[in-house]
């Protein structure tokens, strides 16, 4: 008998995704790759970045010809902004693109590290909730900035497992696990997830989603990455659901001792 | 003529050119596209009545791959 589970969806900011997983579009080898990636992820949304328009070359292909923001749910971000400033600017751009409120902030503080500057974090977070927009936050895995920037009307928290494109998986379960617990606004893992298994993980403790990138885009078979990516989410969600078992530091044994001979 | 810094390269244009001609040129129009004008961001309702003139900055931006 196939098991049937409650109809289990994300909801953030209103939208409802039927898929926990949600995708970036950068570092792909070509767009059609892009295109098979997100489709076999089954992500209800993706990242995007808003950078100037290649006026050199008008024939070139654009990402909107492999993906359609009337299919799928377009989260502009703010990659590579280094101030309030520019992440505004950005989004205000984005906005006026197609009318997304919708948006990822992402203010970064470090070159090397992309860690985020979460002193223009906020800052830009109180601007773009008085200006009408959804913002989800890219934070570092601090429970108390993560607070703020819910109290400063931030539609979800999106904490670091590692650093951007690192791959090092969730290195501060307690924290990640702190967050989750404190927040009423859906919690995504964001950036440093480096495989299926780290995303099984970070749902298993209870995140609402996560946001995958690299670790699809660099695998060495990203469409396939994808699908295991997929996959990964619902058993750590479903996981979740089910509630583990609890740990013991004897054996006990699978087998009952009633009519032992 | 008039000259113009387009998306940080300097680009000549015929004079009383408006936005909605520059995007014309570049086969832009319909296509999701957002574009600024000397730090302004310019609704699409305003590009014919935008003219462009001489050391005007314009950026127009889209959306790329991106994490």
């Amino acid at each position: 008998m196939e098991v049937r589970l409650k109809k289990d969806s994300l909801k953030v900011a209103g939208k409802i995704l039927k898929s926990r997983l949600i995708v970036g579009t950068g570092k792909y080898k070509s767009f059609l790759e892009t295109a098979k990636a997100v489709k076999a992820s089954g992500a209800d949304m993706v990242t995007v970045a808003v950078r100037r328009v290649n006026i050199l070359d008008k024939k070139k292909p654009i990402l909107t010809d492999y993906l359609n923001p009337k299919k799928i749910i377009f989260l502009p971000n703010t990659a590579g902004c280094f101030n309030s400033e520019d992440a505004l600017r950005t989004l205000r751009l984005a906005r006026e693109m197609g009318g997304w409120k919708l948006v990822k902030l992402e203010v970064l503080g470090d070159k090397k590290t992309l860690y985020p500057n979460m002193i223009e974090t906020i800052k830009s977070t109180k601007t773009l909730v008085k200006e009408g927009f959804k913002v989800m936050v890219y934070c570092t895995d601090d429970p108390l900035l993560a607070k703020k920037l819910e109290d400063n009307g931030a539609s979800a928290i999106m904490p670091l497992a590692s650093p951007i494109g690192s791959g090092l998986g969730i290195q501060n379960k307690v924290n990640i696990s702190l967050i989750i617990k404190q927040s009423k606004v859906p919690v995504i893992v964001d950036a440093g997830i480096g495989t299926a298994s780290d995303a099984t993980v970070a749902m298993e403790l209870g995140c609402d989603g996560v946001l995958i990138n690299s670790a699809i885009a660099n695998a060495r078979k990203p469409i396939i990455m994808a699908k295991a990516f997929k996959d990964a989410v619902i058993s750590g969600r479903n996981s979740f659901l089910a509630g583990r078992m609890k740990k013991n530091h004897f054996a006990t044994a699978s087998t009952s001792n009633k009519g032992i001979i | 003529m008039a000259k113009i810094q387009l998306n940080g390269k300097k680009v000549e244009i015929k004079s009383n050119y408006s936005l909605f001609d520059l995007l014309k040129k570049y086969k832009l129009i319909n296509k999701k596209v957002a574009v600024e004008h000397n730090g302004v961001i310019i609704p699409k309702i305003s590009y014919k009545r935008k003219n462009l003139k001489d050391n005007d900055k314009v950026e127009i931006v889209h959306f790329i791959g991106g994490g």
